[in-house]
């Protein structure tokens, strides 16, 4: 990894959580939303975060990468602070990638121009080098062929992969998903989590919001349960799924298994 | 994908759209054209004299030379308010409330004003003529400052249509793009700008169509654009009250076959391009 994308100043060693959240609060207005989340992530972990709607988990992903601002607490990738009014919004943005349950992809670009966008305009990256690793990345997620395509002529699968790739192209450490299935029919949920699940074998750090629990039950190394801004629960995979201890959990999980 | 924002025609609405077509356009000139040789037939009262037909031939080269003048109005007046309006549009969007208000009040301000006075004040405000430092003097000419006068009020519209169009790019344009690092200027740029484009040019054709067709009200000024012209002429070959008829009726067809297959293409484009797509 290149050293300017890390901030100055901020020590910051592969043993020590890449991610890290403590007393996390925010609120909408008079609504809070989190009510003070604490957790670490390790490099190369797969954290899935589940609980009902309403319980502020897509809140807490977008924490991660500043796109909502948080009243109180502390949130660190790779020792930057990102609760910081001079937060260099573009040091944090290369590290972490997000992907979104709406895909937005650019509807004006091909997949190609997708993928090779920000790291031609925002990082000014040489167009050759750019073109090579967005044909590589786009055929890792098994688009070869679809280069030329306008997003509309593609199907939400397809759609969700390229926009896996298209944050992928600014090389990150850690990608957040934020419900990157829920749009999407229930046959073209596979091709995206085997997808996600390729990512994670690989050793990308991965924090996912999903309501899969069959896939956070195989991918996931820590599963955590979050409910009225609160984290409830949290445990391994297995363990999470198999003992959970609190009600709350018991009654979610028998309603969604 | 979809478009969640495609408004759906009613059928009288498609009936009337479909209606506009160049055929139409066609049988409208003939028309005129048809009334015209009305107009002559019964103008022949007194051989001596000519005919306010064969007037209308004699003087044609003069009023098409002031049809020029409205061209060249609108093509002006049309770029500089593009110009204009896009720039205000943008500060408009700013997230700054102490630079967006002047952009909004301004917007307003000519968007909400009639046209003739927009060019009054103008016309009285703009001097005859600019003093150079080194001693010179730059007379600007009528039709200029009727040029700039016509600015204002299309360069509001359109600084309301920027607008409106940057509003209408869903936020998840912006999201997916703020979280791949872009500054919110670079989003602007290679983002959101680019799919307004199809969003802005219908109604920008639109609003050349209805600069150029208000273009005549600078006649008032006597500056030589087509109407003025017609009536100069009318006045030289005598101001008999049968030329009124042929001649503004030729000015009608004049205009109207220049604006009618802009009309048209705008339309065409309207529905190729439904806002949403």
């Amino acid at each position: 990894m290149d050293p300017e994308s890390n901030s100055v100043g901020c020590p910051w060693s592969a043993e020590q959580p890449i991610v890290s959240l403590r007393d996390v609060h925010k609120s909408f207005g008079t609504f809070d939303v989190l009510k003070g989340i604490s957790f670490d992530v390790r490099k190369g972990e797969v954290i899935c975060i589940i609980g009902p709607s309403g319980s502020g988990k897509s809140t807490l992903i977008r924490c991660i990468n500043a796109l909502t601002p948080i009243q109180r607490g502390s949130i660190t990738v790779e020792g930057q602070e990102v609760n910081d009014p001079k937060l260099d919004k573009l040091s944090l943005r290369r590290k972490v990638g997000i992907v979104f349950q709406q895909y937005n992809l650019f509807p004006h670009k091909t997949t190609l121009e997708n993928v090779m966008m920000a790291p031609l305009k925002v990082l000014r990256e040489p167009k050759e080098e750019v073109e090579r690793r967005a044909r590589a990345l786009i055929a890792k997620v098994r688009l070869t062929g679809k280069e030329d395509v306008y997003p509309g002529q593609l199907s939400g699968g397809q759609q969700q992969r390229v926009a896996i790739a298209r944050s992928l192209a600014m090389r990150p450490n850690v990608m957040l998903f934020d419900e990157v299935t829920a749009a999407l029919d229930p046959e073209t949920i596979k091709e995206v989590l085997a997808t996600i699940k390729e990512l994670a074998t690989e050793g990308m750090t991965c924090i996912l919001v999903t309501h899969e629990m069959g896939f956070a039950r195989e991918v996931a190394d820590h599963v955590y349960f979050t409910d009225g801004g609160v984290i409830v629960e949290h445990g391994s995979a297995s363990q999470f799924f198999t003992n959970a201890s609190d009600p709350r959990t018991r009654q979610f999980l028998s309603q969604i298994l | 994908m979809v478009s969640p924002f495609r408004i759906d025609k009613s059928p009288i609405e498609a009936r009337l759209s479909s209606l506009l077509s160049w055929r139409h356009g066609v049988c409208l000139v003939l028309g005129c054209l048809a009334s015209m040789a009305v107009a002559w037939g019964q103008s022949r009262v007194n051989p001596a004299v000519p005919s306010a037909l064969a007037t209308l031939v004699i003087w044609l080269p003069f009023i098409l030379k002031g049809f020029a003048l409205n061209l060249v109005i609108s093509f002006l007046a049309m770029a500089l308010a593009t110009l204009l309006g896009i720039g205000l549009g943008l500060i408009q969007i700013s997230l700054h409330a102490v630079v967006r208000a002047p952009a909004r009040f301004i917007t307003h301000l000519f968007r909400n004003s009639p046209w003739l006075v927009i060019l009054f004040v103008v016309m009285l405000i703009i001097p005859v003529e600019i003093r150079v430092p080194t001693g010179g003097k730059i007379p600007i000419p009528d039709w200029i400052k009727a040029t700039l006068a016509f600015t204002l009020p299309v360069m509001g519209n359109i600084s309301e249509i920027v607008r409106g169009a940057v509003l209408s790019i869903p936020t998840g344009q912006w999201e997916s793009a703020e979280g791949l690092a872009f500054t919110r200027s670079q989003t602007l740029r290679w983002i959101i700008l680019p799919q307004c484009v199809r969003r802005i040019i219908p109604p920008w054709m639109n609003w050349y169509a209805l600069l150029t067709l208000s273009t005549p009200i600078a006649s008032i000024f006597s500056i030589h654009e087509a109407v003025a012209n017609a009536q100069g002429a009318m006045e030289a070959a005598g101001a008999r009250p049968e030329f009124l008829f042929p001649f503004y009726l030729f000015l009608l067809c004049l205009f109207f076959a220049y604006i009618y297959p802009i009309a048209v293409w705008t339309r065409n484009l309207e529905r190729k391009y439904p806002v949403g797509s």
